[in-house]
C-alpha cells in the first residue's frame, strides 16, 4: 500500500513521503495559517476603521468645548448624544422616529413593487414599451421632487403625500432598472421554453423572472437609499412629525444640536435598513 | 415510407430594414424515420433557419415544412431540439432542469419523472440530480441537456452543433452516447454540423448546402458498414477518408462558386 502510494507520481515531490494522516495534518495545519493571517487582517483594517471614528468625534469634542468652533452652529458629540438621550427619555423621539422608518419603509416596498410591476407589463408588450420610451425618459431625468408641491395639494400634507413622493423617486427607476434586466436574459434560455411550444406566459414565468430576481432583488438596495431621500424631502416640505420635520424645526429655533441629532438618528436607521435588505439579499439568493 | 419530416418547396425572406434577402430557395427534403442526416454546409448556408422550421419557431416564407404529413404550424411535442450550448437554467437543479419540457407541455406525471430519473441515472449524472449546474463539467451539462430534450420523448430529433462547445475527448464520448442512444430509442435526428468527421461517423446522410441563397448543393450515403459502427471507430473505417474528401472538395467547390 505504502509503496503503491509512493509511486503516484508528482505528488511524491512535495508529499508523497508522508503517511496519509500526516498528509492531512500538514494540509491543516496550512489551511489554519491561510485563516490565522486573513483574521490578522481583518483585525488592522476594523482598528483603522475604528481610531479613524473616535479620533474625528474627539478632535469634534475638543474642538467644541475649547469654542474653536462655533458650538451654536457645529455643536459637538456628547451634546448631541446628551439630546438623543433626553429625547429618547422623555418620549419625544419615538413618535419622528416611527413615522419616518414607517414612511420610508412602505415607501421602498411599494416602490419596488409598483416598478416591478410596471417593468413586467413594458415587457409583456413592445408595443406599450414604444409608447411608454419618451415618458419614462422625460419623468425619469426630472427632478421629482420638484413635484412635492403637487402632492401635497393632491394628498393633502401627511403621511400620503410623503410615501407618493417617495414613489415618485423610486418607481421609474426600478422600472429602468428592472426592464433592462429582463432584456438581458440570454435569448437561448427563452429558445428552451420555446421549443418545448412555452407560452409567452411560460417565458416570463420559467425564465425571464427567475433569470431576473438577483436584479431585481439587488434594486432594493438602491431603492432603499432613494426612499430615504424621499421621505427626508418630503418631510421638509410638509410634515408634523418625522426626522425631517425635526431637522427644520432645529434649523428654524436655530437649534442646530437637534439637527445634528437627527442627521445621525438618520444614518444609524438608514444603514439598519441597508443592512436589513443586505441579509435578505444574501438569504434569497443563497436559496437558489 | 412516409417520411418524418419534409420540406417542399421552402423558400425564407429575412426582412431587414435595409433590403429583404433570399435565405432558403426551393428546398425539398424528407427525412425518413430512425434516419440520422447531417446538414453540412459554409456559415450563412441556413442551417439554423431550417432546424427552427422544423422546429415550427419559424415559418417560412414559401412552402411547407410537414410533420408527418401534417403542416408544421407552431412547435410540436414530435420534435425535440438540442442547441450549441446546454442553456441549463441556473437557478434550477440537474434534475428540475431535465424535467423542464414535460412542465411546460404539463404532462409531468410520477411515472415520467421516473423515466427521466432512470434516464438521468443511464449517462452516469445520478449523482449530480441536487446539484446545480455550474456544479457540472461541460460535458455532464450537455448529457443533461440531451437529457432534457428526451424526456419529453420526441420522435425526432434537431440537433444544432450540440458538441461544438466542448473539448475534443469530451465531444467524441457525448457523440457515442448520442448516436447510440438515438439509435436504441429508433429515433429519427437531424444534425447541423461543421465538422465533416462528425458528420460522416454519426450519420446515414450528409446533405452539402450551398450559401446565399441556402440551398442543397448535394447528397451524400455513408456506406453501410461505416453506419453500423460506433462513431468513435467510424474515423478508421475503410472508405471513411475517401468519403470525406469527397465531402470536402464538393464544399470547396460551392465556395469557390460564390
Amino acid at each position: 500500500m505504502n509503496a503503491h502510494m509512493n509511486k503516484a507520481g508528482a505528488s511524491a515531490e512535495y508529499s508523497g513521503h508522508l503517511r496519509p494522516e500526516e498528509k492531512q495534518a500538514w494540509l491543516k495545519m496550512i489551511h489554519q495559517q491561510h485563516r490565522r493571517q486573513l483574521k490578522k487582517k481583518r483585525r488592522i483594517v476594523l482598528t483603522t476603521q475604528m481610531s479613524i471614528l473616535l479620533t474625528f468625534l474627539l478632535i469634534w469634542e475638543i474642538a467644541g468645548r475649547f469654542k474653536w468652533i462655533d458650538v451654536l452652529i457645529f455643536s459637538y458629540p456628547t451634546k448631541i448624544f446628551m439630546q438623543i438621550g433626553k429625547d429618547m427619555l422623555s418620549g419625544e423621539l419615538w413618535p419622528h422616529l416611527w413615522m419616518t422608518l414607517t414612511e420610508t419603509a412602505v415607501g421602498f416596498l411599494l416602490g419596488t413593487l409598483v416598478g416591478t410591476l410596471l417593468a413586467i407589463l413594458i415587457w409583456w408588450s413592445p408595443f406599450l414599451s414604444k409608447v411608454l420610451d419618451p415618458y419614462m425618459v422625460v419623468f425619469n431625468s426630472m427632478p421629482k421632487v420638484a413635484l412635492g408641491p403637487i402632492f401635497i395639494v393632491l394628498f393633502g400634507g401627511g403621511f400620503t403625500a410623503i410615501v407618493m413622493t417617495t414613489l415618485s423617486i423610486t418607481v421609474i427607476i426600478t422600472t429602468l432598472v428592472v426592464n433592462s434586466a429582463f432584456h438581458e436574459v440570454d435569448p437561448n434560455l427563452v429558445k428552451v421554453v420555446r421549443t418545448f411550444g412555452g407560452s409567452r406566459r411560460d417565458v416570463f414565468r420559467s425564465v425571464i423572472f427567475p433569470a431576473s430576481f438577483p436584479a431585481i432583488v439587488s434594486t432594493l438596495k438602491v431603492n432603499v437609499g432613494m426612499a430615504w431621500v424621499g421621505v427626508i424631502v418630503g418631510e421638509f416640505l410638509v410634515a408634523k412629525v418625522g426626522l425631517g420635520y425635526l431637522i427644520i424645526y432645529g434649523f428654524q429655533v436655530f437649534n442646530f444640536t437637534l439637527v445634528l441629532a437627527s442627521l445621525v438618528l438618520i444614518a444609524l436607521a438608514a444603514t439598519g435598513m441597508y443592512q436589513f435588505v443586505v441579509y435578505i439579499e444574501r438569504k434569497l439568493i443563497r436559496e437558489r | 415510407m412516409n417520411a418524418v419530416m419534409e420540406l417542399k418547396g421552402v423558400e425564407h425572406v429575412y426582412v431587414s430594414d435595409r433590403e429583404a434577402t433570399l435565405a432558403i430557395a426551393s428546398m425539398n427534403l424528407s427525412v425518413y424515420p430512425g434516419e440520422f442526416i447531417s446538414l453540412v454546409g459554409p456559415s450563412g448556408c441556413g442551417k439554423t433557419t431550417l432546424l427552427s422550421m422544423m422546429a415550427g419557431l419559424l415559418i417560412p416564407s414559401k412552402g411547407q415544412v410537414l410533420l408527418h404529413g401534417r403542416p408544421v404550424s407552431g412547435p410540436d411535442a414530435e420534435v425535440g431540439y438540442m442547441l450549441q450550448q446546454d442553456y441549463l437554467f441556473p437557478w434550477r437543479t440537474i434534475l428540475s432542469n431535465a424535467l423542464i419540457g414535460l412542465e411546460l407541455q404539463k404532462s409531468l406525471t410520477e411515472e415520467r419523472k421516473q423515466t427521466v430519473i432512470h434516464l438521468l441515472e443511464g449517462m452516469g449524472l445520478g449523482a449530480t440530480m441536487d446539484l446545480y449546474p455550474s456544479q457540472l463539467s461541460g460535458g455532464m451539462r450537455q448529457r443533461v441537456a440531451l437529457v432534457r430534450t428526451l424526456a419529453t420523448e420526441p420522435q425526432l430529433l434537431l440537433l444544432d452543433e450540440p458538441f461544438s462547445a466542448l473539448d475534443y475527448q469530451t465531444k467524441l464520448q457525448l457523440e457515442d452516447l448520442v448516436a447510440e442512444t438515438l439509435k436504441a430509442q429508433r429515433k429519427t435526428a437531424v444534425l447541423v454540423t461543421h465538422d465533416l468527421g462528425e458528420a460522416i461517423a454519426v450519420s446515414d446522410r450528409v446533405i452539402v448546402l450551398a450559401s446565399s441563397p441556402g440551398r442543397i448543393a448535394k447528397t451524400f450515403e455513408v456506406p453501410e458498414h461505416i453506419r453500423e459502427s460506433q462513431p468513435f471507430y467510424a474515423r478508421e473505417q475503410e472508405g471513411f477518408n475517401e468519403l470525406f474528401h469527397h465531402i470536402w472538395k464538393e464544399l470547396e467547390a460551392t465556395e469557390r462558386k460564390e
